[in-house]
């Protein structure tokens, strides 16, 4: 799996603080989408555009809110043969402290 | 050259406020011609194609385009992500729903967190009715940025105005010092704040920040007559935005009307063929056109030279360096305007800026 990335500005590496159980979703101001004239994913905000690079779009389009953490690796690990775990987690805690990612804990069910 | 991110559709300089704040146009009566639905939609549609992501959907006020929702699902439609920057006066609840579907996120502006003051500076009754559209706009799941425009008369209310954010539930607040453009360019000495209140409202704002870390976006825009080096405008010019003005004019930026640059238009040509050639486009794009100090300076991909309105304003060349920088040799301009606002202990009268052109 090639490493996901988020064009500048970069998310910044932290500590993975984000659990396996923790159900990650876009935030509700965040869209995910594909722009043509770049060929390259974006997540679009308010007042920003985030270019994904790597297999940022392959993350987040699992994140609905329902797939724990560990399911979302365990589910890029049927498509690819080497998954880092820690660096998926690195990724969404990335966007997490950009608020482009929320968490829900445990069995707190989402409304998405 | 890359293509733009943002498109800034200023759909009509009218608006129901007349903060003296606004950085609209003077010159209002050149605008009164506006866009149809189908040239909006046909803008829209070619901005999508040139690579924009983002349309802010802006004024004046925007609710006083009978078409908004037309133009916003032509938005929505090109694939666009749709902002509206409204005062919300105007949103009623109907109108709200039908434009849910296709506006992605709204940012009202609210002048003030306590009605007499937010009013005062608005120039009409609209604090209650603004709170109201906010929880509107919470009710139906939007994500909502509210905006308050910081200036000499309210900047010690910074707190309060948190406050007030945080209570109607914002995702975001967008504390924003105003820049010196159009009215706010005439009222420039009644609102410039002193370096002591300016101050105070940062140690606010960065308690904020941490302690509203996991609820609320705290967005400060610095007011740069009291940097040292001037704002990043617009991220370069030409280089990530361009703006559509209520008669089609194409901008570099809402304020680059003031420049003595040929005029593009979307009557006249293709924004695509705008973009990449027209010659207020080209005019400071990159780094080539720049005079020292910024020639041979280790931040000109940084900062670009800072605001070439602003250059145009302070010195009558567009193409000097930004006087807010500490290298500019016009420096002294600004810092003449600083001292002058710190010096100041009356209160100076506030020029509103007026609701419409009238008919002539």
């Amino acid at each position: 799996m090639t490493a996901p990335q988020v064009g500048a500005p970069r998310a910044e590496p932290s500590d993975v603080a984000t659990s396996d159980l923790a159900r990650p979703r876009l935030a509700r101001h965040v869209r995910l989408s594909f722009c043509r004239t770049r060929q390259r994913h974006i997540l679009q905000l308010p007042e920003t555009v985030v270019v994904l690079r790597g297999s940022g779009a392959d993350i987040l389009e699992l994140c609905d809110g329902r797939r724990t953490v560990g399911e979302i690796v365990a589910e890029l690990a049927t498509r690819y043969r080497d998954v880092p775990g820690d660096e998926v987690r690195r990724f969404l805690d990335g966007l997490a402290a950009r608020r482009c990612v929320e968490f829900s804990r445990g069995g707190e069910t989402t409304d998405g | 050259m890359d293509s733009p991110f943002g498109l800034l559709a200023e759909l009509t300089y009218r608006c129901p406020l007349a903060c003296a704040y606004c950085s609209n146009p003077v010159n209002m009566a050149d605008y009164t011609d506006e866009l149809s639905t189908d040239e909006w939609r046909r803008v829209l549609a070619e901005a999508a194609d040139l690579g924009v992501l983002q349309c802010h959907l802006s004024g004046g006020e925007p609710l006083l385009r009978r078409d908004l929702v037309d133009i916003a699902t032509a938005g929505h439609d090109a694939g666009l992500y749709t902002n509206l920057v409204t005062s919300a006066l105007g949103l009623s609840r109907a109108r709200a729903e039908q434009l849910r579907a296709v506006v992605d996120h709204v940012q009202v502006s609210i002048q003030a967190d306590e009605p007499a003051i937010s009013d005062g500076i608005a120039g009409t009754p609209s604090f209650h009715r603004k709170i109201e559209a906010m929880g509107l706009v919470k009710e139906l799941g939007w994500p909502l940025t509210v905006n308050v425009v910081l200036h000499r008369k309210n900047i010690d209310r910074v707190a309060d105005v948190l406050r007030l954010a945080e209570e109607v539930g914002a995702d975001r607040v967008e504390l924003a010092n105003t820049q010196y453009y159009g009215w706010a360019w005439r009222n420039r000495d009644a609102l410039l704040p002193s370096r002591e209140q300016l101050e105070a409202a940062e140690v606010v704002v960065r308690a904020a920040r941490e302690r509203l870390r996991d609820r609320m976006d705290v967005i400060y825009v610095i007011p740069d007559y009291y940097s040292r080096y001037p704002k990043p405008c617009m991220g370069g010019w030409a280089a990530r935005q361009l703006t559509v003005t209520p008669n089609g004019d194409v901008l570099p930026c809402p304020a680059a009307q003031s420049l003595p640059l040929p005029r593009a238009s979307v009557r006249d040509d293709p924004l695509e063929k705008i973009w990449t050639q027209a010659p207020v486009m080209a005019a400071f794009r990159g780094t080539d056109w720049m005079p020292d100090p910024c020639r041979s300076c280790d931040r000109r991909e940084l900062d670009f030279g800072g605001c070439r309105c602003q250059a145009f304003q302070l010195t009558g060349d567009a193409a000097r360096t930004d006087p807010v920088c500490h290298l500019s040799p016009d420096h002294a301009l600004v810092t003449a305007a600083v001292q002058a606002a710190n010096e100041r202990r009356t209160t100076e009268a506030l020029a509103p800026r007026p609701h419409r052109v009238r008919q002539r």
